[in-house]
């Protein structure tokens, strides 16, 4: 049952953070269509982790509940891919709003909805069935994000020579980070075990293929990756997480078992 | 609150419309998927979400516990996920509601949704425009108002519209 419940807070912790973030661009977007875009994808986002995080404490059996989950857990314990606390701008940039680069933010939900896909179309065959159906759920909606963050790659790739520069840029900075996605946890291995997970290593060729032809049409270059792999999922995550709770987090601590 | 039976609990909640397009009811949407009896004898209304994050969900709750309280009828309210909510499952009659409300109803989805396969955006149905009847439409937005719609623009009748999205 343990490793189920970890396997839902990873998933579910995904979803949170990537939908927090994305929600940063709510009044800040480029152009007001994709202020609407990002405020769309945040709320399928943190609509998946709600059902997932349900999921989880309807396990746990203790009491606990979807808002413990997300606003009462510390960075420590929270099990997403670095990738997705990432801010919207490259390394070594000043974190200021004024700085948020777009192509940072369609990257990332590109190669996060390209793996998403796989996953959550090989979920819906999960041994925890109310898993499998939040799985056959997110995955229409992750194929809708995949066609969103992939035209705008491609728009910017095979852009102006400014947006193919920062979508290249994008790409050298993120990519290294989703080496992440292909090592495996001790949470994911007992969760295959347990016939409730999918083993992400076999999603692999899938997910190249489908990164590789999009790179290529947006006439960008993939960088060779190797060395340095996250471990987010097992709790070592980069400084910026900290930052992303203590905003998510603020208003329910400040408000304990608040109701609205 | 009295024993109803099943048929008194559907003609109760017949009326109930989605909060967000209020031509159509949630039953033609497909979100009021059953009503039966459940294993302790109460009534059990059952809905699915549309959306993972459909801020309307809550409020249909809540719209579907009140006419049943109004109605005095003694109701449970489950939300059940799987199988999963598709626009497959509208009426007909509702689409032609949508149609004229000015909401351009969904095609049906894509039967062969193998995303592993996915590579590049299949091309896909031109949308007619609910104003003119016109396809010569095009996207401005992928995402709209709500989670279920799109925006799109009729180039025939300069009129904007709304675009229920196949799910």
């Amino acid at each position: 049952m343990s490793a189920t419940i970890d396997y839902l807070l990873h998933l579910a912790d995904n979803a949170v953070v990537l939908g927090q973030r994305d929600a940063e661009w709510c009044g800040h977007g480029p152009i007001l269509e994709e202020d609407l875009a990002l405020a769309n994808v945040s709320l399928d986002l943190i609509g998946q982790a709600r059902l997932l995080y349900q999921r989880a404490a309807e396990l746990k059996g203790d009491g606990t509940t979807e808002d413990k989950l997300a606003y009462f857990r510390d960075s420590q314990e929270f099990r997403n891919y670095t990738l997705l606390e990432l801010p919207h701008h490259g390394a070594l940039v000043g974190y200021a709003v004024a700085d948020r680069d777009y192509a940072t933010t369609i990257v990332r939900n590109f190669l996060y909805s390209a793996l998403m896909v796989h996953v959550w179309d090989a979920l819906q065959t999960s041994a925890d069935s109310t898993l499998a159906g939040i799985a056959a759920k997110s995955l229409k909606e992750a194929t809708y994000h995949l066609h969103h963050s992939r035209d705008w790659l491609v728009r910017m790739g095979d852009g102006t020579d400014e947006s193919h520069t920062r979508a290249q840029a994008a790409v050298n900075h993120l990519l290294p980070y989703t080496e992440e996605f292909w090592t495996v946890s001790p949470a994911e291995t007992a969760a295959v075990e347990a016939g409730v997970g999918v083993d992400v290593r076999t999603l692999r060729a899938a997910w190249d293929a489908l990164v590789n032809d999009a790179l290529a049409e947006a006439t960008l270059t993939r960088p060779q990756v190797r060395g340095y792999v996250p471990q987010g999922k097992v709790g070592l995550h980069s400084e910026h997480l900290g930052f992303l709770l203590a905003e998510m987090q603020s208003l329910a601590r400040a408000h304990p078992d608040g109701c609205w | 609150m009295t024993t109803a039976t099943l048929e008194q609990v559907w003609v109760a909640l017949e009326g109930l419309t989605d909060p967000e397009i209020p031509v159509v009811t949630l039953r033609e949407l497909g979100i009021l998927r059953d009503v039966r009896s459940g294993p302790d004898g109460l009534v059990e209304v059952v809905i699915t979400p549309t959306y993972s994050g459909c801020p309307a969900m809550g409020q249909i709750e809540d719209d579907v516990r009140a006419t049943l309280e109004s109605a005095g009828i003694a109701a449970r309210v489950i939300t059940q996920l799987s199988p999963a909510w598709t626009t497959d499952w509208m009426s007909e009659a509702a689409k032609e509601k949508l149609r004229a409300y000015g909401i351009a109803p969904p095609h049906q989805t894509t039967p062969d949704v193998s995303v592993v396969r996915f590579m590049r955006r299949p091309a896909a149905d031109p949308v007619a425009c609910p104003q003119c009847g016109s396809t010569h439409t095009v996207v401005s937005s992928q995402f709209g108002s709500t989670a279920c719609k799109a925006l799109y623009k009729c180039l025939d009748c300069q009129e904007p519209f709304d675009y229920f999205k196949p799910y």
